[in-house]
């Protein structure tokens, strides 16, 4: 038995090679990052053009369908004038305290109850059928039943959004609290731990993933049931200026509105994926976001 | 059948030896598979381990032999027979045993230091005590540099290691393996082998080792079960006298090794046999 060695190269060479190439790479994912946006950005001067445009010619009527000059006359007049019930802020702050107070609570009792049934088979089985019914219900007809019981306040679009927000987060806490690996509980088991202890240390962190994902989806939940609470009946808030905008038939009003809520709805989406990228901060990142 | 070589003696199991750390004496498992039809897991089965004894388990795949694992930590309880633990009948499972799974049983959520002082901090040890002795067994299974790494930044040998530590941390006077090392490569398992009898010897602790691996189990034990295909029973016990310390890397090499490890093959190749015919007509 010889041994043989690999043939020598000069290695000075070859190093210079491989840092050409590195410097090549990331000068193409550069670019491709660069036409993206650019992509991006173009689609939207292309779309909104043609929509101010067709309004202009009168394809497009913008007493139905509104124009973009027309949509952010209306957005700077609320802005710099206020709105017919008040400052433009009044009413942002009303839907988003209802909507964060609902969702705040929803959220909470949806990981109370998912990981208590999670945990007992028995409440399981037993609730299971009920939380079935309960989640086919339409559950934005109950905001009349709210604005019946509870009036014209805060209260009925609060509880509106708790609504929206439960059985999503409850689903979801409960599917997770199922699938948290068996040879893990068993390890915590041998190691010590009693059954609270592998609720907190084990139950808890490893639905702490599905419960996150649940919280991004019922957020707009929340605020939806908030705006169609307003919609039905209140004194202040974004619905109720949707709603008198319908009335007065201001198509700009009902999509200034539109894209306010959605700007609400991006920015606590993003908040809620910051909190989200501290709280599992021990699960490896996706391999496209690896070197960004 | 009855070949003996110096180094292998085919032994009688014996449940009512007096030293015994564990004994299963003649437990026989049924369970009910969810279309109702009673299945046998384990028939008639006697183990016994002596206290610092390292046993291992052999048999085909599906042989009920990681339910016997089970018995001891009474996850699982014998439809008939018993099962004694440090000489009382297994009721809960017992604070001196400690597990080391065949698949990835740490908490990912957890850093590698958080993870092994996850036994003492569950026992009640104040916090500032179990991370003393956390980071002296990180140290000993040699990761001292990795305390903050997260599991999923650590290969599968670190991840076995880590696990170790984590389970030699409680002191365990049993220690219970499950295939432990099977979704290792090859070298990596040597050395983790080498890291196991290591730590072993440091304990005394009594071993049960379950494993598909024939060589595996006569390069670590001083006990082999061989049992056939399922439902479980014991076919053979051997003792094997080789001497330790022993080194993995060379063991295999060893002529008393190749030796011992003929004699029992050829007593677990018709079991294996069996098993594989009854595994393809059953179709699954």
């Amino acid at each position: 038995m010889a041994t043989v060695s690999p043939s020598d190269t000069t290695g000075s060479s070859r190093e210079a090679a491989i840092a050409s190439a590195e410097l090549s790479a990331k000068t193409r994912a550069r670019r491709r990052y660069a036409l993206v946006i650019a992509l991006r950005l173009a689609i939207l001067a292309v779309f909104l053009g043609l929509w101010e445009i067709g309004a202009e010619a009168g394809i497009i009527d913008p007493f139905f369908f509104s124009s973009p000059s027309g949509i952010w006359d209306q957005t700077w007049s609320w802005i710099t004038e206020g709105t017919s019930q008040g400052p433009l802020w009044e009413q942002i702050y009303v839907t988003l305290e209802e909507t964060f107070i609902g969702f705040l609570i929803g959220a909470v009792c949806g990981v109370i109850a998912g990981i208590i049934l999670g945990r007992n088979r028995l409440l399981a089985d037993v609730f299971s059928i009920y939380i079935k019914i309960a989640n086919s219900v339409p559950r934005v007809v109950l905001g009349s039943v709210f604005i019946i019981a509870l009036g014209l306040g805060m209260a009925s679009k609060v509880a509106l959004a708790f609504v929206m927000v439960f059985f999503v987060v409850f689903a979801n806490a409960f599917q997770g609290v199922r699938e948290a690996d068996r040879a893990m509980i068993a390890n915590a088991q041998i190691l010590g731990a009693s059954p609270y202890q592998i609720t907190r240390t084990v139950i808890i962190p490893s639905a702490m993933s599905w419960i996150l994902a649940s919280l991004h989806v019922s957020f707009g939940f929340a605020l939806v049931g908030a705006v169609v609470g307003e919609f039905l009946g209140a004194k202040k808030g974004m619905g109720l200026l949707i709603s008198t905008a319908q009335g007065a038939f201001n198509a700009n009003g009902v999509f200034s509105a539109m894209i306010i809520l959605a700007v609400m709805a991006l920015v606590v989406e993003f908040i809620i994926t910051q909190i989200e990228n501290r709280l599992v901060k021990w699960r490896p990142a996706p391999f496209n976001e690896q070197g960004t | 059948m009855n070949v003996e070589t110096a180094a292998a003696r085919k032994v009688a199991p014996d449940a009512l030896a007096k030293d015994a750390v564990i004994a299963i004496d003649d437990v026989t498992l049924r369970f009910t598979t969810p279309d109702g039809h009673m299945m046998t897991a384990l028939r008639d089965f006697t183990m016994t381990v002596a206290r610092g004894e390292f046993a291992c388990v052999v048999g085909p795949t599906g042989c009920g032999k990681s339910t016997t694992l089970n018995l001891v930590t009474s996850l699982l309880r014998p439809t008939t027979g018993t099962v004694r633990v440090m000489g009382a009948p297994v009721e809960s499972i017992s604070p001196d045993i400690g597990f080391v799974f065949q698949a990835d049983a740490l908490f990912p959520w957890r850093n590698v230091i958080d993870n092994v002082a996850a036994g003492p901090t569950y026992r009640g040890v104040p916090k500032r005590e179990a991370y003393a002795r956390a980071r002296d067994w990180i140290a000993r299974v040699g990761l001292a540099r990795f305390e903050t790494h997260y599991p999923h930044q650590l290969s599968g040998g670190m991840r076995k290691r880590v696990a170790l530590a984590q389970t030699f941390i409680n002191q365990p006077k049993i220690l219970l393996m499950d295939e432990p090392f099977s979704a290792l490569d090859i070298q990596t398992r040597t050395l983790m082998q080498d890291e196991l009898l290591k730590l072993w010897t440091d304990l005394k602790s009594s071993v049960v080792f379950v494993t598909h691996d024939l060589e595996e189990a006569i390069a670590l034990a001083d006990k082999v079960y061989v049992l056939t295909a399922g439902p479980g029973t014991v076919k053979s016990v051997y003792q094997i006298d080789l001497p330790r310390p022993r080194v993995m890397a060379d063991i295999r090499y060893d002529a008393q090794f190749v030796e011992i490890a003929r004699v029992i093959w050829n007593d677990l190749r018709e079991e294996v046999q069996i098993g594989q015919r009854r595994a393809l007509a059953s179709g699954n």
